[in-house]
């Protein structure tokens, strides 16, 4: 049996307090070489050739540092649309072949000076314009539970590595549920800080007044430390928050006394697969039982959330995905004038996911139609912020499934693009508003996909939603579970 | 007989004015000129994916000071938008810019043109950002990004303006106050001022404006009269000849001296403006403003009337000396080193604005400064130079600069009021000149000029003419 | 919805079969989206952006930008220091 590594930020942390000088080496060689057996069937990592590992071990300094930050020496997957400096950043897309970034994101730069290892370009749908990862130009990461069955998206190389054990935790990113939506269906935990919570700079930005970065993690308290890494003001995004970043591990406890909990009818409507509505409403029992109190509430604009959201979206993706064109950095083919060569290289390097994202945001900003679809798509984005405004008046937080349904098939939805828009719309209002939302595992169907329980904060309340997923992962053992085709099942 | 028909010129200006800030507008490279290429860029200004722009205060602050000087309503929210084209000098394919909140609107420049003075008004003023520069080689375009991000102010009228000359007196007006307001280094050669015009023409009596054609990147004044001079005359000859104007850009060719329409686009523009996600609405406080309008900076017209009233200088001086906000802060800072306020008016007026002219230079780029001129005036009150000397100084000190006193010694330029030479000069003067001296003392005054010459000659210029004089008539008259 | 001509908006060539694809793909997508249409908003302030922000400068300083080496190793095609781009046509 091939050594074991520990699979959370807080073992990892343990094993190298235990003996830093000969640990740190060893664990990531066994991390890598875990990744080298089990990329191949999941595909989580791109262009994976363990030389990160080898210049990562090239560069550590065996002794621990004094003051060392709360995750020295631990790696930390990155997805692959979030720029390390001196590495590529594909975006999952063919278009920016070539292209090395000069500069760290500023996410980045701070799990660097907490002591973290940025390791690995995790595999996500090309630009995060996604629900399955099907559209990255890298091929579909596949489910570690099943791999007949998507990762989710657009973090699916996230999830996929941490659900597997084979990253011990990640930074995704979520526009509309591209963190807890994958994060569901490979059962781990994902964490859609609120909007200004954490700086998008260095983020290649899909939709700007939606991104935000994230932890994906094995156990809620990874998420909590690794929010506290990465949270905060920062002078180079203006949409960052001044505001004072909590204790979020301390927040942290076993009982949800005191807490008023909010069911919201619109997620528990018709169309959700009955076994992900049980297991949703056994995760809900349970939080009762731990004290809370559970409360019904409205968000009636939920519905419009869909519509809402794939307008704007896709109208700011119009423009955030104007700048590939083959100019100044990436892929290029020539063409008799630079109109030509701009259409030649976009039609040859965008899948077509991006393609039909851009001609529709192009299409709703466009003349004629900017106050029918993306004016309006606005307000009724302000109707959706105040449904939630006056719900957060009733309870503290929100209890709800990620999605209707659990990992879907490879290859069910990808010819039909509605189909898929419409399986975000339990997780796209949040990104609308605003607002925090953390996905934790709470169970299986019978065919063994993972099922995950959404806890919807208000904006800044991260700390109170933590809680929540921590005293109800405490009570529960869905944690535990490994998957079939992750590291423990193939190392033993 | 129909009368002639004749037709009411209708033009309006976008005047792009780059701001001089330290940085970019959006990212900290230095916002300068005339660097190699791509040398003064980051992620940011290239449009890197996942940069993210971060607005500089000094630029708003500007572009405000800009809008209160034109007497603009300051909009208390003011937000900015993306707008959509692609060109390669562009590198987020976006500009940012301020679409239907702008940071000032309103707002006029009063010009004159033959002695009438009419007000030009301005719609609007936005801050955005310039795009790169393009280099045309024989088959290939280059890119050069360093001005890309610099900050630019757009100030766009209202199709006030009526002929080319009110264009260019409109220009000449902006500029002077914009410099003045030390909002641009107003330096056409470096592209700080450029501008897109908008120009129709009607017959006299319609209401509504003809169709208009926008002639694009003009970037010295000259060229808006001329190209305007041409269009205007084209629009009238099309209509007379029956014809219709279309709607179209142009290009100016300054070689040929003709417009032509640019190359159609297979598509009418499309904008596509929308709110920036990634910069939060400017909102403008009263107190701030307030703050900023009485640390304005002195306009022209301010400073002409103060030269008239608290110096005394003729009003003409003063228009001479004001036009140029770098000629009348040198004259200024002469008076601060001692200079009176005529005497130093003349010297600026004329021997300083001929220099500059005969060497095509800008004031910076000669070298006297203001206490070098304060000093030649001094040298000169005190009699120890004469007038052709101190021109001769004053080139000496416009050329390769250096300290008056010193160059009056070093080329032995010091008058000569000792008595002992004076008289000796005098007295052969008149040893020489038996005849001159016969027909002064017999009532011939011109014939005292000549001696004067004699002695001046005598002398190498260095005699104190008005000693020189005293002592051929204390000797001529005894 | 005209896919070429938004396509050409967006510099995007597609080929027939592309057109096609999309065509009926977006039409798809926007008649579901017509579900906002009867949604009375006049009276709804719009969202940009979802937070309560304004003001937020930059101090005008300089600081030195990239090493010109490293801009352009990632150009595609680069001459003298520039990035080169077919010859632009006006
Ligand atoms: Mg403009
Ligand atoms: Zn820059």
């Amino acid at each position: 049996m091939a050594a074991r590594f520990p699979s959370t930020i807080a073992a990892w942390r343990q094993a190298l307090e235990a003996k830093p000088r000969h640990n740190l080496p060893s664990l990531l060689a066994n991390l890598a070489s875990a990744i080298d057996r089990c990329n191949p069937g999941l595909n989580c990592y791109i262009d994976w050739d363990g030389g990160e590992v080898q210049k990562a071990l090239g560069g550590i300094d065996p002794e621990p540092r004094p003051g060392a930050g709360p995750l020295e020496g631990v790696p930390i997957g990155i997805k692959d649309v979030l720029n390390v400096k001196d590495q590529p950043c594909h975006c999952a897309s063919r278009i920016l072949e070539g292209y090395i970034s000069p500069y760290d994101a500023t996410v980045v730069a701070r799990l660097r000076r907490a002591g973290a290892i940025p390791l690995g370009r995790l595999n996500m749908d090309e630009f995060a314009m996604g629900s399955t990862n099907e559209n990255s130009a890298y091929g579909p990461v596949r489910n570690p539970w099943n791999k007949d069955h998507v990762a989710g998206g657009s973090s699916g190389g996230a999830a996929a590595a941490v659900a597997a054990g084979v990253a011990v935790a990640a930074l995704g990113t979520d526009t509309g549920g591209s963190i807890r939506q994958p994060a569901a269906f490979c059962g781990c935990v994902g964490l859609k800080p609120s909007y200004g919570r954490v700086s998008r700079y260095g983020l290649t930005a899909f939709a700007s007044s939606l991104d935000q970065v994230g932890p994906v993690t094995r156990t809620v308290a990874d998420a909590a430390t690794l929010l506290q890494c990465i949270a905060g003001r920062d002078p180079l995004d203006t949409t960052s928050l001044d505001v004072p970043v909590p204790d979020y591990t301390a927040a942290l406890g076993s009982e949800l006394g005191g807490l008023k909990l909010g069911l919201p009818a619109e997620y528990f409507a018709d169309g959700v697969d009955p076994e992900v509505t049980r297991a949703v409403r056994a995760a809900i029992d349970e939080c009762r039982r731990l004290g809370a109190e559970i409360i019904e509430v409205q968000l009636p604009h939920t519905r419009y959330a869909v519509a809402t959201y794939y307008i704007i979206a896709t109208a700011e993706a119009s423009a955030n995905l104007a700048r590939f064109d083959g100019v100044r950095y990436g892929a290029r083919v020539a063409g008799q004038d630079p109109l030509d060569s701009y259409q030649r290289t976009r039609a040859t390097y965008f899948g077509p996911e991006v393609k039909r994202r851009i001609i529709l945001g192009t299409y709703v900003l466009s003349s004629g139609y900017h106050d029918a679809y993306y004016l309006r798509a606005q307000k009724v984005r302000t109707l959706i912020r105040q449904d939630f405004e006056r719900v957060f008046d009733q309870c503290d937080a929100l209890l709800t499934p990620v999605a209707p349904t659990t990992a879907y098939r490879l290859g069910e939805r990808i010819d039909d693009p509605l189909q898929m828009y419409l399986g975000d719309i339990f997780t796209v209002t949040a990104n609308l508003a605003g607002i925090c939302g953390l996905s934790v595992p709470c169970g299986f169907s019978t065919t063994g996909l993972p099922i995950g329980l959404q806890i919807l904060g208000p904006a800044l309340r991260e700390a109170t939603i933590l809680q929540i997923g921590h005293a109800y992962e405490q009570a529960t053992n869905w944690s535990a579970q490994h998957p079939p085709h992750g590291r423990e099942a193939i190392q033993s | 007989m129909n009368a002639p028909v004749t037709y009411k010129v209708s033009i309006g200006l976008e005047t792009h004015v780059q701001l001089r800030t330290r940085s970019k507008i959006w990212c900290t490279c230095p916002n300068r000129f005339g660097r190699p290429p791509n040398t003064d860029v980051c992620p940011v200004c290239l449009g890197y994916p996942g940069t993210m722009p971060v607005l500089n205060a000094a630029a708003v602050k500007q572009t405000v000071c800009a809008g209160l000087l034109l007497g603009c309503t300051i909009n208390y929210r003011s937000k900015f938008d993306r707008k959509s084209y692609f060109y390669p000098d562009m590198p987020k394919n976006y500009q940012i810019s301020q679409y239907d909140q702008p940071l000032c609107t309103g707002g006029a420049v009063t010009i004159e043109v033959d002695d009438q003075p009419r007000t030009i008004r301005i719609q609007r003023i936005h801050l955005e950002e310039d795009v790169a520069k393009n280099v045309h080689f024989a088959d290939v375009s280059g890119v050069d990004f360093n001005r890309a991000g610099t900050p630019l102010m757009e100030i766009v009228s209202e199709p006030d303006i009526e002929s080319a000359d009110e264009a260019f007196a409109y220009l000449q007006a902006l500029k002077q106050m914009l410099v003045y307001g030390g909002i641009t280094d107003g330096n056409l050669e470096e592209g700080n001022i450029r501008c897109d015009i908008n120009c129709s023409v009607r017959p006299v009596g319609q209401q509504e404006l003809g169709t208009k054609t926008e002639i694009k990147n003009m970037n010295t004044f000259k060229g808006v009269h001329r190209s305007l001079t041409y269009e205007i005359q084209r629009q009238i000859d099309v209509l007379q000849a029956g014809g219709r104007i279309t709607q179209e850009t142009r290009r100016w060719d300054d070689e040929r001296g003709v417009t032509s329409a640019m190359r159609s686009k297979e598509y009418a523009h499309d904008y596509r403006y929308f709110p920036e996600p990634d910069l939060v609405p400017v909102v403008l406080e009263e107190s701030p403003l307030e703050t900023w309008r009485a640390a304005l900076p002195e306009m022209p017209a301010q400073r002409r009337a103060r030269f008239v009233a608290d110096l005394g200088l003729p009003p003409y001086d003063a228009e001479v000396l004001v036009a140029d906000k770098a000629v009348a802060d040198f004259f200024e800072a002469a008076l601060a080193a001692g200079a009176a306020p005529k005497p130093a008016s003349n010297w600026v007026m004329t021997e300083l604005l001929r220099a500059l002219g005969e060497k095509e230079w800008t004031l910076a780029e000669a070298r006297i400064t203001p206490e070098n001129l304060a000093r030649l005036l001094q040298l000169l009150e005190e009699g120890q130079i004469n007038t052709p000397a101190a021109k001769t100084i004053f080139s000496a000190c416009f050329e390769q600069g250096g300290d008056p006193v010193a160059i009056m010694q070093a080329k032995g330029l010091s008058q000569v009021s000792d008595e002992g030479a004076l008289t000796a000069w005098v007295d052969a003067a008149i040893a020489a000149h038996p005849k001159s001296v016969a027909d002064y003392q017999g009532g011939k005054p011109a014939a005292l000029q000549f001696l004067m010459g004699q002695v001046m000659r005598a002398s190498r210029g260095k005699a104190n003419p008005p000693k020189v004089l005293a002592a051929l008539k204390a000797k001529l008259d005894a | 919805m005209d896919v070429r001509y938004v396509a050409h908006l967006a510099r995007l060539s597609l080929t027939d079969e592309e057109a096609g694809l999309f065509q009926g793909q977006l039409q798809h997508v926007l008649d579901y989206v017509q579900e906002l249409s009867p949604l009375n908003v006049a009276d709804v302030e719009p969202t940009a952006h979802a937070l309560p922000l304004q003001n937020v400068f930059r101090a005008d300083e300089a600081a030195p930008g990239l090493p010109h080496e490293q801009v352009m190793a990632n150009a595609p095609q680069a001459r003298n220091g520039l990035f080169m781009v077919p010859r632009i046509l006006e």
